[in-house]
């Protein structure tokens, strides 16, 4: 369906922009999802550039204080790596679990799980020597952010209840469970702010100059993620369950437990981010450090359209982004969550085919395959 | 009477729970128990209107999950609407406007252009959390004092009559809303037809009914009970603005809707048991029954939802053609 619709598209004469023909046109033509979302972002800015003048500042020079702050300086540059890294570990996360057909919006969840078993390994067994403690933490992590995506696949596999749903109840309830957990038992003794511990030496992650090693650790993973889903069966099968239930479940692949592994590793990738944010930047759990992760994932997968490359450069602009944003409130007394309606404003251009419609007068049908509806 | 039992069985036993349950507890405290079925039912005004555009939509055959973000839009607009022109009125209007300009944003992009409806939902929501965020203004005020209005007669019942009949009219409305949303959906040919497209269009396109306008046209308007969902949180519930006021409410209500088995005077109950539950928890939380932390005892009514559908899922059905877009002349 998809494929007719672009060979359509490329072939018939009917609504076919004049430059066809044209090599350049030609490029833009194949290349559309790298296109849109440039044409999208440029948008985006303009509209930001016009809100920021009605709050009389001159647009150029706030986005200067914003790219020069997020870019500019050493400093700056880590803070925006580390602000990339947890990104696009939760954009691969939504992405691997777009390709089974399922919308994890329950990323931000399965994030707290992480960092906060992550946090309680750190503080509680500190006088062990990082190489130990740095892989237990991970593993910990990695393994309540994908118990807690099962719950979500689980209560889909045998309950058919929407995972759209589910993760936002198990987001909420994750973010009560932890709040309780920083309030109550696991407060850091004699401290006003709900925090835990510190973590012991030994477990911060170092960094190399401005990269930190999450940083690099990520990268792999979104390498990793890319070869499994493209060349393994394992890609295979998600795609299979992913497209079209009825064919995988003739070819004999277990729809429930590809559903429940997919989300796992969904879940396992979110906590993974969580398990790098607490080991690498914030060195404890605290309520607020973590606040949309999560959520900036699913801006970044559907950016990237699902695909485990594209999260790297749709990470480094919502990272970017939010590196500079307190800089710019700092200048020029801008809100900082213009950056959350900048990102909106290309989602909104992405995701609804209105470009693709507009420039290459066609619709984006490739997209529907993205997720499903209640029933399927 | 025989039918109303055959067709809303779950809604009159929970109702009627509640009800029952309400005067054991009237005979315990007068007083409490009206707090407690006050606050229930504060609790579920905007949950009832928020699973009713649910309902519209998906009897219509249109999911969405946009319904958190046009409440919180929608609380914004009204809000601060009426705090920037200092009239209430005006406040309101916005507020139900702005639940229908996005309404029927969602309408274009899901049936005119079919658009995934999933991630359509999903946009607006990011997007109305990025623009009332940005447009965030701190120190506003109401302009005045949202009314209070009795109906006469009604309001002397005992326990009910000062709870659900002696209210802001957002609230009293919204019992009208339900009973007539009620019978428009199934006792008229708009609610015939509404429910022919959300089931079978393609029968419904032979038939000779218009199924994309349709389905534009209820989407759209279905926006209006978001608004007034929103507008119900920022200036009759609450008289304020906050980021996130929403809380996932719209979300609880798909929930309620699926709870509800896409029938309006059901869904108006499991929104009542859902408000009751939350009532029930925060009493018991005050009275000091039970020391739960208070962070623990927010968390209820998401559990509670996640069970809910974990039993109710299974025995409800969804409309069939709800997701699917309609092409005329395919399938």
């Amino acid at each position: 369906m998809a494929d007719t619709d672009v060979a359509k598209a490329r072939t018939a004469p009917t609504g076919t922009p004049p430059k066809a023909g044209n090599p350049v046109w030609e490029l833009m033509v194949r290349n559309q999802s790298i296109v849109v979302p440039i044409v999208a972002l440029v948008l985006a800015f303009s509209i930001g550039a016009f809100l920021i003048r009605t709050q009389g500042v001159n647009p150029a020079y706030a986005y200067e204080s914003l790219f020069r702050a997020a870019l500019g300086t050493p400093e700056g540059l880590l803070r925006t790596f580390q602000k990339t890294t947890p990104l696009i570990l939760t954009g691969l996360a939504v992405s691997v679990a777009f390709r089974v057909g399922l919308f994890n919006i329950g990323a931000q969840g399965q994030l707290l799980c992480g960092a906060m078993g992550a946090a309680w390994v750190g503080f509680t067994m500190k006088d062990l020597p990082g190489i130990i403690l740095i892989p237990l933490a991970t593993v910990v992590g990695v393994l309540l952010g994908a118990m807690w995506a099962s719950i979500a696949a689980l209560l889909k596999t045998s309950r058919g209840v929407h995972e759209v749903i589910s993760t936002i109840m198990l987001n909420a309830i994750a973010i009560g469970i932890m709040d309780t957990l920083v309030n109550y038992p696991l407060q850091a003794p004699g401290d006003d702010i709900a925090r835990t511990p510190e973590i012991g030496a030994g477990a911060k992650l170092p960094e190399f100059g401005v990269v930190p090693s999450g940083f690099i650790l990520a990268l792999i993973l979104a390498l990793v993620s890319a070869w499994v889903l493209k060349r393994t069966t394992t890609g295979f099968k998600f795609d299979t369950v992913g497209k079209n239930k009825h064919a995988a479940g003739y070819a004999g692949i277990g729809i429930a437990a590809t559903t429940i592994y997919a989300m796992a590793l969904s879940g396992g990738l979110a906590g993974l981010a969580g398990v790098v944010e607490t080991l690498g930047v914030v060195h404890r759990y605290e309520s607020t450090s973590n606040n949309g992760l999560g959520f900036d994932g699913v801006t970044i997968a559907l950016l990237a359209r699902a695909n485990p490359m594209g999260t790297i450069p749709a990470a480094f602009l919502v990272g970017i982004l939010r590196s500079g944003a307190a800089k710019l409130q700092f200048d020029t007394q801008i809100q900082p969550e213009i950056v959350d309606l900048l990102l909106a404003v290309t989602l909104l251009l992405v995701s609804i085919p209105i470009i693709a419609q507009v420039i290459f007068r066609k619709r984006a049908a490739s997209q529907a395959a993205l997720s499903s509806g209640w029933g399927a | 009477m025989e039918r109303l039992w055959e067709k809303n069985r779950v809604a009159v036993i929970l109702s009627a729970v509640v009800i029952v349950g309400m005067y054991v507890f009237w005979f315990m405290g007068k007083a409490r128990a009206e707090s407690m079925l006050t606050s229930a039912w504060g609790f579920a005004v905007p949950l009832i209107l928020a699973a009713l555009v649910g309902v519209v939509g998906e009897r219509s055959g249109v999911v969405n999950i946009g319904i958190e973000g046009q409440m919180l839009i929608s609380a914004f607009a009204a809000f601060f609407g009426a705090a920037l022109t200092g009239s209430l009125i005006i406040g309101v209007l916005l507020g139900l406007g702005a639940g229908m300009l996005l309404g029927g944003f969602l309408a274009w992009t899901a049936v005119k252009l079919r658009t995934d409806q999933i991630i359509a939902g999903v946009v607006i929501n990011i997007a109305a959390t990025g623009i009332t965020s940005f447009f965030y203004k701190q120190g506003q005020t109401l302009p005045g004092v949202f009314p209070r209005w009795e109906i006469p007669l009604l309001k002397d019942l005992p326990l009910v009559g000062k709870v659900f009949f002696a209210n802001g009219p957002f609230a009293l409305a919204t019992i009208l809303i339900v009973i007539v949303l009620n019978y428009l959906l199934f006792r008229t040919r708009w609610g015939l037809r509404t429910r022919a497209i959300g089931e079978y269009p393609q029968a419904a396109d032979t038939a000779g009914i218009d199924v994309i306008r349709m389905r534009l046209v209820n989407v759209t308007l279905a926006g209006l009970l978001a608004g007034a969902a929103g507008a119900f949180l920022s200036m009759e519930a609450s008289s304020t603005f906050e980021r996130g006021i929403t809380a996932d409410r719209g979300f609880l209500a798909l929930a309620i809707m699926i709870f509800g088995a896409w029938k309006p005077l059901q869904a108006a109950a499991a929104a009542l048991f859902f408000g009751f539950a939350q009532a029930i928890a925060s009493q018991l939380q005050a009275d000091k029954v039970v020391d739960i932390p208070q962070q623990l005892i927010n968390t209820l009514p998401y559990v509670l939802t996640l069970i809910v559908l974990a039993v109710a899922a299974g025995r409800v059905r969804a409309p069939a053609a709800e997701g699917v877009p309609f092409v005329k002349g395919q399938g």
